[in-house]
């Protein structure tokens, strides 16, 4: 395979995956300015920074305010990570790689783009946002069904799954670490609503209500939350359930290669260093510093696949 | 040119049904107009699914088109295809003679059938190619023949593409889209298939490998990228050979061959079919501003460490003013008589013909001899005084540039419109490929068609669609 076809196909699915993201950081900040009275310009402030898109609005934007918030996330094309803006590199990248993938998978991306950049073409009312993400969310899944479902298990898969699960363990880690303070133990004014609403941030955002009630109750509480997000292996979002199959993705390339790269190692060691520990030991070493070497350990992975597999020369 | 003179290949000139129509007119009589309207729209959207798009040149990324396509196949006659794909044949080997001549021995000058200022002084004629016999003694591995139709037996060459033609993916979804929509139709009628030619090229090309390669010959296609008007091509091709699409920037000269950067190393390429123009192939020894081309390509090639498909320089067979002489190179080489006409051309450089053109402008197509597209060119009988008063100086000013033909009164075939069918003019452009195991023409090729009323130009950045096209089994 060719290391542009790897580059190409690593990239479309850390947009999908990221348009999904997004998509989902919208709904959820509608949600939570519906159900509750409070400061619009605070709770999508937080939801940008959630989404790591905040500074770029800032920059081009004078004060936060809901509709401006959830047009910048949705269809602006200043913002490379829009819904419409990732959508598109998604698409553009398939293009790049449509001698790599499926009939199905082509088309699958293809339609949602089409659809998205229609449904997208002007601003979005309130009234029709929700219809709107419910689409975009059902079109990304047919991409990841059609992917599942018509795409040999070779290199190719690999590379799509690596992109999909770094995109996401980046995703969790940002989540939790834009909100770790309010998972702190100290921080455990259990039941105050302020507490609540953060909670909701962090479980609607990466689509874990329904999962956190079936694995731990209906009683909510920080150390759960973060044991949930971080080491839990059922939970296909958590940092575990990711970096697992990123380091799974990077074996199986290491056999069918019969090459054991760099970034096999590392991600062998992101595992070793971890996810064998307790959840009691994360919060004593401190869980802001573990979330930030997290990210910082996911970031210098992402490079060395770069390099390993020659994406750039 | 009367309404009259106008050869219609389903209905002939008296309105008469010719006969490979006759099992189509059947169906088509019963059939519901709004039906086939659903039909028209759906062949749409599977186009726009698949992506089957052309790109505008200066326009922005997004700007993606589709080309129209038309529902009512183009029938031709097996024993008509089979005189036509012999004069295709003797033409594709002539001009595949002619180019190993002109950059070898020369003979043709020497035989004073084609002038010497002819070939030294044009664009399309590349010194680096001089004394290079590519592997397998093929030049144009891949040609299309544009052909125009005006009788019953009447076909004429309107021009020859022997650089890098396109066209074929819409030939293949063509088909595909007509074998989804209409079934029954092909149950009616014997359609002889075009399917195989992906494979076909790509065996023609592995035939084609440098004396170098060992073991099963690596195809590639290079392409200039996505931003190209013909990537949608590119990517098919590549995709239904099974071989990688690769870019400039994927390959490299590493230890006397041309490689591709894989994820597991530099791989080394034996055919590369090129889809990018001979100007920016390589930019040491040639464009040293591309950026699409490979450095050291020609130096591995010359070495014989790698084919390109087509060879570079192949442009000198397919040039305007190279075409007039056409009957002579295919005489010359062939020892026959060219069974495919040219268009009768008259030369501007040439005093004599320059007059007869001025005087005969209203009448005549003039064209560039270096233009394409349907861009530069003058059709005489539905231009403006005024439009024919500016070609006019511009002609004057440059006569060398030109050539002019008479006005062909093109054939027409049914086009599906809101009222039902309609007639429209027409070419093709047959694929041929070449290799030393021999010349493989697919039965039929691509049809476009000129979708406004009356209009001769098909080309589809000129509001041209293309249609399927089918020849019957005898």
């Amino acid at each position: 395979m060719l290391g542009k076809t790897a580059n190409g196909l690593y990239w479309m699915y850390r947009y999908l995956e990221r348009a999904e993201n997004t998509a989902r950081l919208i709904e959820t900040g509608q949600r939570i300015g519906l159900t509750r009275l409070g400061q619009d310009e605070d709770e999508w402030s937080s939801v940008m920074q959630t989404a790591s898109v905040l500074d770029g609005f800032n920059e081009s934007h004078d004060e936060v305010g809901k509709e401006a918030a959830i047009d910048w996330m949705l269809r602006s094309m200043d913002n490379p990570s829009s819904v419409l803006s990732t959508i598109s590199a998604a698409r553009q990248n398939a293009r790049l790689v449509r001698t790599a993938l499926t009939h199905e998978v082509w088309e699958a991306v293809n339609m949602c783009y089409m659809n998205t950049r229609d449904a997208l073409k002007r601003k979005v009312s309130e009234r029709d946002l929700p219809a709107v993400l419910e689409q975009i969310r059902q079109r990304t899944a047919l991409v990841r069904g059609a992917t599942h479902g018509t795409m040999l298990r070779n290199d190719i898969y690999d590379f799509a799954r690596l992109g999909t699960f770094l995109e996401r363990a980046d995703n969790t880690a940002r989540i939790l670490d834009v909100k770790y303070y309010v998972l702190l133990p100290s921080a455990m004014s259990v039941g105050s609503s302020i507490d609540n609403v953060h909670w909701e941030t962090i479980l609607r955002g990466v689509s874990a209500r329904g999962g956190f009630r079936m694995a731990y109750g209906s009683e909510v509480n920080a150390r759960d939350i973060a044991q949930f997000l971080i080491l839990d292996k059922r939970m296909p979002r958590s940092l575990n359930f990711c970096v697992t199959k990123i380091y799974s993705n990077l074996r199986y390339l290491a056999q069918d290669y019969h090459e054991d790269p760099a970034s096999s190692k590392l991600a062998q060691s992101l595992v070793e260093s971890f996810l064998h520990n307790d959840i009691e030991v994360v919060f004593e070493a401190g869980l802001h510093e573990y979330i930030q070497s997290v990210l910082t350990s996911l970031s210098v992975l992402g490079r060395q696949i770069e390099i390993d597999y020659r994406f750039y020369e | 040119m009367s309404e009259k003179n106008i050869f219609d290949e389903m209905w002939g000139r008296d309105e008469t049904l010719r006969e490979p129509y006759a099992e189509f007119q059947s169906w088509f009589e019963g059939e519901d107009l709004k039906r086939l309207r659903a039909k028209q729209r759906e062949a749409e959207e599977v186009f726009r699914l698949m992506g089957i798009t052309f790109n505008v040149y200066g326009r922005a990324e997004a700007e993606e088109r589709l080309i129209p396509f038309d529902i009512i196949p183009r029938i031709i006659a097996g024993r008509e295809w089979q005189r036509l794909s012999k004069g295709i044949e003797q033409r594709v080997r002539a001009i595949n003679a002619f180019l190993h001549d002109i950059y070898n021995r020369q003979e043709i000058i020497k035989a004073g059938r084609v002038p010497q200022e002819m070939i030294a002084r044009n664009e399309a004629f590349l010194p680096q190619m001089n004394g290079m016999t590519p592997p397998g003694g093929i030049y144009t591995h891949i040609v299309g023949i544009d052909l125009v139709r005006t009788g019953p037996d009447q076909f004429y060459v309107l021009e020859d593409n022997a650089r890098t033609p396109s066209g074929v993916s819409y030939m293949l979804e063509n088909r595909e889209t007509m074998l989804k929509m209409f079934p029954e139709l092909f149950s009616k009628n014997r359609v002889q298939p075009v399917q195989n030619y992906p494979t076909s090229l790509r065996q023609s090309l592995a035939a084609c490998a440098p004396a170098r390669c060992s073991g099963t010959p690596t195809v590639a296609v290079l392409t200039p990228g996505i931003y190209n008007s013909a990537y949608y091509e590119h990517s098919f091709l590549a995709d239904q050979m099974g071989v990688e699409l690769v870019e400039g920037h994927d390959l490299r000269v590493v230890d006397g061959r041309v490689q591709m950067r894989t994820t597991e190393g530099y791989k080394p390429i034996d055919v590369l079919y090129r889809r990018v123009d001979d100007e920016f192939l390589d930019p040491l020894n040639f464009n040293p501003d591309s950026a699409l081309g490979i450095p050291g390509i020609m130096d591995v090639y010359r070495s014989g460490g790698i084919t390109i498909a087509n060879a570079p320089g192949t442009g000198i067979a397919d040039d305007k003013a190279i075409y007039s002489y056409m009957p002579d190179i295919v005489e010359f080489y062939t020892g026959e008589k060219a069974i495919l006409e040219n268009v009768p051309t008259w030369r501007c450089s040439e005093a004599d013909s320059l007059a007869y053109v001025l005087d005969n402008l209203e009448e005549l197509v003039v064209k560039e001899v270096h233009g394409s597209g349907g861009y530069g060119m003058l059709i005489g009988p539905t231009a403006s005084k005024k439009e024919i008063a500016e070609f006019r100086k511009k002609l004057t000013a440059k006569p060398g540039n030109y050539i002019a033909q008479p006005t062909l009164s093109l054939s027409t075939v049914p086009i599906f419109t809101k009222a039902g069918l309609a007639p429209r003019h027409v070419d093709l452009r047959p694929f041929v490929l070449c290799s030393p195991e021999g010349i493989k023409i697919t039965p039929g090729g691509l049809t476009r068609v000129a979708l406004k009323k009356g209009s001769l130009v098909v080309n589809s950045s000129q509001g041209g669609g293309t249609k399927d096209t089918w020849v019957l089994e005898e």
